[in-house]
């Protein structure tokens, strides 16, 4: 039996959506049907609008894409401006302002606080500047992700960049493929590091070379949501580019025809290449989705993938730091701490890249920043500028290896508080813990939950939202997890401590840190010295404890309206407001029923 | 007019009636199941996997796990509030309700 969500889909999906987004726009809240408000919200992911979680009714996540997270000259002065003026909230956050941007783990720009009647006037604001909120959430072609150097590096195989914007014209720009089962996740890569993460991705283009022809290798099937992570599998393919589009095509095709619309749970595509094999796919694809010979794989770089590889080497782990381009400039890596970025920040990072660079802007997928074409004579007063100060090119190994999800703070699906407690994390390890001299990366991906939007399964370590009981009560915790890594040798981390609670995470990191440390073998990094122990040596090594660290949300931070909130009760909330923040109903009184009565 | 339910959102939270009104995130007792060896076991729900009536009230099948002893499994048949006069009055998660704990 077809899903609700395949029968929203089936009556009004794609493009055919705006309409009906400009109509609420005009007449405001409570022009959304009450009855018909599950449909409306899900359809409006497509357009890159998410419904805010239970307590903030009536404001939306937007999400802009930003084809390999490139954003060129002058977008990111529109991006703050947009999120000054409509991105505000009711209340501030105690760590960022009133307003912001987060950049994320697939190089895309959430805003939130966004209420609908704002929506037509931020997507004015956006595409007079070129930028746009189609296919970003939602069961589509998500944003394209990339190496966030791409065509400016000094030492990549290919400028995927060419291939992101052939994709990006034929397949997010219309709507097409309007009607996939789930989600659909596409990395295109052309540098021998792999910045593009294809390993995880649902659709992958890896750089290759066969017979002379540089193209790329392809993979599918890759992912980390559910509990069900999977590398993407090998099929064998060499693509040239020039059919790169077609190949994408067919498997989107394929996808669109084959994938479970029965059950969303199983629908991604890392499921149906469970069930058919690699080769089934490889087939499958030829004979049916594409009208030419597939050629057999070429020759990658794989031996060389470095990013967020925990490995000792000469490639990047990230693109943090100053670094030459192939023209002859350089571009300068800034660490934006969880990704997110005060509005008035936004501006002046602006700013400088119109001064000291092309005015251009990237993001990468450890939510970071890139200024691009720095020319060197231009380098040290950039690197002087006061902004840098708190997005440094040189940071802690603790502040540079952070990533968080969006967390309680407004998502549905987490089960704890992520962004603000990753920073308090993120500076007291840089504060009160060390790492040997040499070590420059660390990294810690902190994901509310098994959505695993921080991508927690390849980091040294591994942070999953979890609950635990200290001193009687419901507190929030995580599942602890080590040994994840891309590179050459992917692989998922070991959950190895469960149920810590988030006041003793802190500990657990600096007693597993003190271990490494005293007890790693030459240069070896923390992957290599995780690997070197079996699970339950593993599992004696994390070591939870109470320090000086303070976390201020331990209780249910989903159980608020808005866990920064002095009065943070579901009941204070002022959602659901109309388009100037006012409430529109006091009513909210508790009807909670027990069972017994 | 008939009680609209569903789960959505990867099974995040549970509909009633176009309105998000049951979370996963939340910790439940279950004192007369024998979700674990704990005595009573204080279960994260972690995901909804579906929902339904018995009588007048609404209940789901999903997955949790027992924050004590980590001991994690799926279930059914939780109930988690009742439908009064057509209006949905939800359970609070930490009441002990024998009577309308889920198998396992």
């Amino acid at each position: 039996m077809a899903t609700d969500v395949e029968e929203w889909k089936a009556e009004v999906y794609g493009t055919d959506i705006r309409e009906h987004v400009e109509r609420f726009a005009e007449e405001g809240w409570a022009s959304i049907p009450d009855e018909e408000r599950d449909a409306w919200f899900e359809r409006f992911k497509w357009y890159g609008l998410y419904h805010q979680r239970a307590g903030q009714e009536s404001y939306f996540m937007m999400r802009i894409g930003t084809p390999g997270g490139v954003l060129e000259p002058g977008q990111l002065r529109v991006v703050g401006e947009v999120a000054k003026e409509y991105a505000t909230g009711p209340v501030s956050n105690p760590e960022f302002g009133d307003a912001w941007a987060d950049f994320t783990t697939r190089q895309s720009i959430q805003l939130h606080w966004i209420k609908v009647e704002d929506i037509v006037d931020v997507w004015d604001e956006l595409e007079s500047a070129g930028l746009s909120t189609v296919q970003a959430c939602g069961d589509s072609w998500r944003n394209i992700v990339s190496c966030p150097v791409a065509g400016k590096d000094a030492n990549e195989h290919v400028d995927a960049l060419a291939t992101v914007h052939e994709f990006q014209r034929e397949f997010k720009e219309n709507d097409r493929y309007r009607n996939m089962p789930r989600k659909w996740k596409v990395a295109v890569t052309g540098c021998r590091e792999g910045c593009g993460q294809g390993d995880i991705n649902d659709l992958a283009f890896e750089p290759a070379s066969k017979d002379g022809v540089d193209g790329y290798n392809v993979r599918v099937g890759g992912g980390l949501a559910r509990n069900e992570p999977r590398l993407a599998r090998d099929i064998d393919v060499f693509v040239p580019h020039e059919r790169a589009a077609a190949v994408a095509d067919g498997m989107s095709a394929l996808f669109e025809e084959y994938g479970n619309r029965e059950d969303r749970y199983s629908a991604r595509i890392k499921f149906l290449v469970d069930e058919w094999g690699a080769e089934k796919v490889r087939r499958v694809l030829e004979e049916e989705f594409v009208d030419f010979e597939l050629q057999s794989a070429g020759e990658g770089f794989r031996e060389s993938y470095s990013y967020n590889a925990g490995r000792d080497g000469d490639g990047h782990d990230d693109h943090v730091g100053v670094h030459s381009q192939a023209d002859g400039t350089n571009y300068v890596g800034l660490n934006v701490l969880v990704g997110r970025m005060g509005v008035d920040d936004v501006l002046e990072l602006a700013d400088l890249a119109d001064e000291y660079g092309s005015g251009e802007v990237r993001l990468t997928q450890r939510q970071n920043v890139v200024v691009t074409d720095v020319p060197d004579e231009d380098l040290d007063d950039l690197l002087a500028a006061d902004l840098l100060d708190d997005y440094e090119p040189d940071p802690s190994p603790f502040m540079r290896g952070s990533i968080a999800c969006t967390g309680t703070e407004f998502c549905s699906l987490s089960i704890v508080e992520t962004k603000n407690r990753m920073v308090r994390y993120a500076r007291h390890l840089r504060d009160t813990v060390s790492l040997p001299d040499e070590v420059e990366d660390f990294h810690v991906h902190l994901s509310g939950c098994t959505a695993s939007c921080a991508q927690p399964q390849i980091a040294d370590v591994s942070l999953r939202g979890m609950k635990t009981r200290k001193d009687g009560e419901p507190v929030e915790a995580f599942d602890l997890g080590l040994g994840g890594g891309l590179g050459e040798n992917p692989r998922f981390a070991d959950w190895v401590g469960e149920r810590i609670p988030a006041d003793e995470v802190p500990g657990a990191i600096a007693n597993l840190v003190e271990t490494y440390e005293r007890e790693r073998e030459g240069a070896e990094t923390f992957r290599d010295f995780v690997e070197r122990h079996d699970e339950s040596d593993l599992e004696d090594l994390v070591e939870p404890e109470e320090t000086s660290y303070e976390d201020p949300m331990m209780h249910n931070t989903k159980r608020t309206w808005y866990p920064y909130a002095e009065d943070d009760d579901m009941a204070a909330s002022p959602a659901p407001t109309d388009g100037d923040g006012v409430p529109l109903d006091a009513a909210t009184g508790d009807d909670s029923a027990p069972a017994d009565d | 007019m008939p009680t609209e339910l569903r789960v959505l959102d990867d099974g995040a939270w549970v509909s009633v009636d176009n309105e998000r009104r049951v979370p996963t995130s939340d910790v439940w007792r279950f004192a007369a199941t024998d979700f674990c060896a704990c005595a009573t076991a204080f279960v994260l729900l972690e995901a909804f996997t579906d929902v339904g009536v018995q009588g007048c009230e609404v209940t789901v099948d999903g997955v949790g796990r027992c924050v004590d002893c980590g001991e994690k499994h799926a279930f059914s048949g939780l109930g988690v509030g009742r439908v009064l006069e057509g209006s949905f009055r939800p359970y609070p998660p930490d009441g002990v309700r024998a009577g309308s704990e889920p198998t396992v």
